[in-house]
């Protein structure tokens, strides 16, 4: 592949990924007003939000995978019900991936 | 003493900044593999500048170093950017925004500074988180970029760190509290069940749009006039 192709190629994901971004908020408010489509497009961030909390604690190359990632999704959930601090959740997420990962699993 | 609205700026800030830190250095692994797949400094930080949205730059670069078309990079690429512009549908009700500020929030508009703006309560405080987390995330993303393109894989796989999970933790710990009411608990185990069901059997991106579904479910059944009734959901409370 040539530089200029990879350029263009780079400069094309670019514009089209703001194209994306940028779409959301061009959308008419009276399209996203009323009531149902309302509640629609308010649930929308939870929903892609906990589909993206599972692709990235078990997605691997085309395949589901249980690894330490798990582990630490677990502990999360556990320190969040005993009301602990934002960042000791992520803190002792990454740390338990991190030790299961020096003893050899995941 | 601290009000309580100095007290909700100062949380979405904290959050907004661990978060950027958390997911930012990330960055190194993307600088490093963006020039071992063949890019060079600057195309690897172009992506990081004006792409901005780690899925699509990784799924980017994966193509484009495994030999791929380079049509078929900027269309996954695309694909997996399109959630962004689902995001951008609340979030414009959110920051109410017109002109260059607007393209500025549309840029930063990307899963970290979605979910730390939906964690908190009460419009001021969201608009603080969003831009925390997306000026946040963009500065340390950009800066670690710069340096794993440069010193490539001297510094290692950010999974030894375990950074990987932080990453889910903290979208785990910024979506929490939309899980205290019902309509939030549905919507979310729906579109989790959606997401693992759709991995296997679809291309990366997918998944994550598909699980969008739940809204529109929960969305639907909600709104109907006979039915839950019983579910509290106050208005605007939803992001």
């Amino acid at each position: 592949m040539t530089g200029t192709v990879l350029w263009l190629a780079v400069l094309a994901a670019c514009a089209l990924g703001f194209a994306a971004k940028y779409a959301g908020y061009l959308v008419p408010e009276s399209v996203v007003d009323g009531r149902r489509r309302s509640r629609i497009i308010g649930l929308l961030p939870v929903a892609l939000l906990a589909g993206l909390v599972v692709t990235q604690t078990v997605g691997g190359e085309g395949s589901i995978v249980v690894d330490a990632r798990l582990a630490a999704a677990a502990l999360a959930v556990v320190l969040l019900w005993l009301r602990a601090n934002f960042v000791v959740v992520v803190v002792a997420a990454a740390a338990l991936a991190a030790g299961l990962r020096a003893l050899g699993w995941g | 003493m601290t009000p309580p609205a100095d007290a909700a700026h100062a949380d979405a800030r904290r959050q907004g900044l661990s978060v950027g830190v958390a997911t930012g250095v990330y960055g190194v692994s993307f600088g490093a593999l963006g020039v071992a797949a063949g890019l060079d400094v600057w195309q690897t930080m172009a992506l990081s500048l004006l792409l901005f949205t780690g899925g699509s730059q990784f799924a980017f670069i994966g193509i484009i170093g495994s030999g791929g078309n380079p049509v078929t990079a900027v269309a996954t690429s695309t694909l997996l950017g399109i959630r962004n512009g689902l995001y951008g549908l609340q979030l414009a009700r959110v920051l109410r925004l017109r002109g260059w500020r607007r393209a500025a929030a549309a840029h930063l508009t990307i899963d970290e500074s979605t979910a730390v703006a939906l964690a908190q309560e009460g419009t001021p405080a969201q608009r603080t988180g969003f831009w925390a987390a997306g000026l946040g995330v963009f500065t340390f993303w950009n800066l670690a970029t710069l340096v794993g393109a440069l010193v490539g894989n001297a510094i290692g796989d950010p999974r030894t760190w375990g950074l990987d999970a932080a990453a889910a933790a903290a979208f785990i710990g910024l979506i929490w509290p939309r899980l205290r009411d019902r309509t939030g608990r549905v919507t979310a185990a729906l579109a989790a069940a959606v997401a693992l069901i759709s991995f296997v059997p679809t291309p990366a991106g997918v998944p994550v749009l598909l699980a969008a579904t739940a809204a529109v479910v929960v969305g639907l059944v909600e709104a109907a006039p006979s039915r839950a009734r019983d579910i509290e959901q106050p208005d605007g409370d939803l992001l």
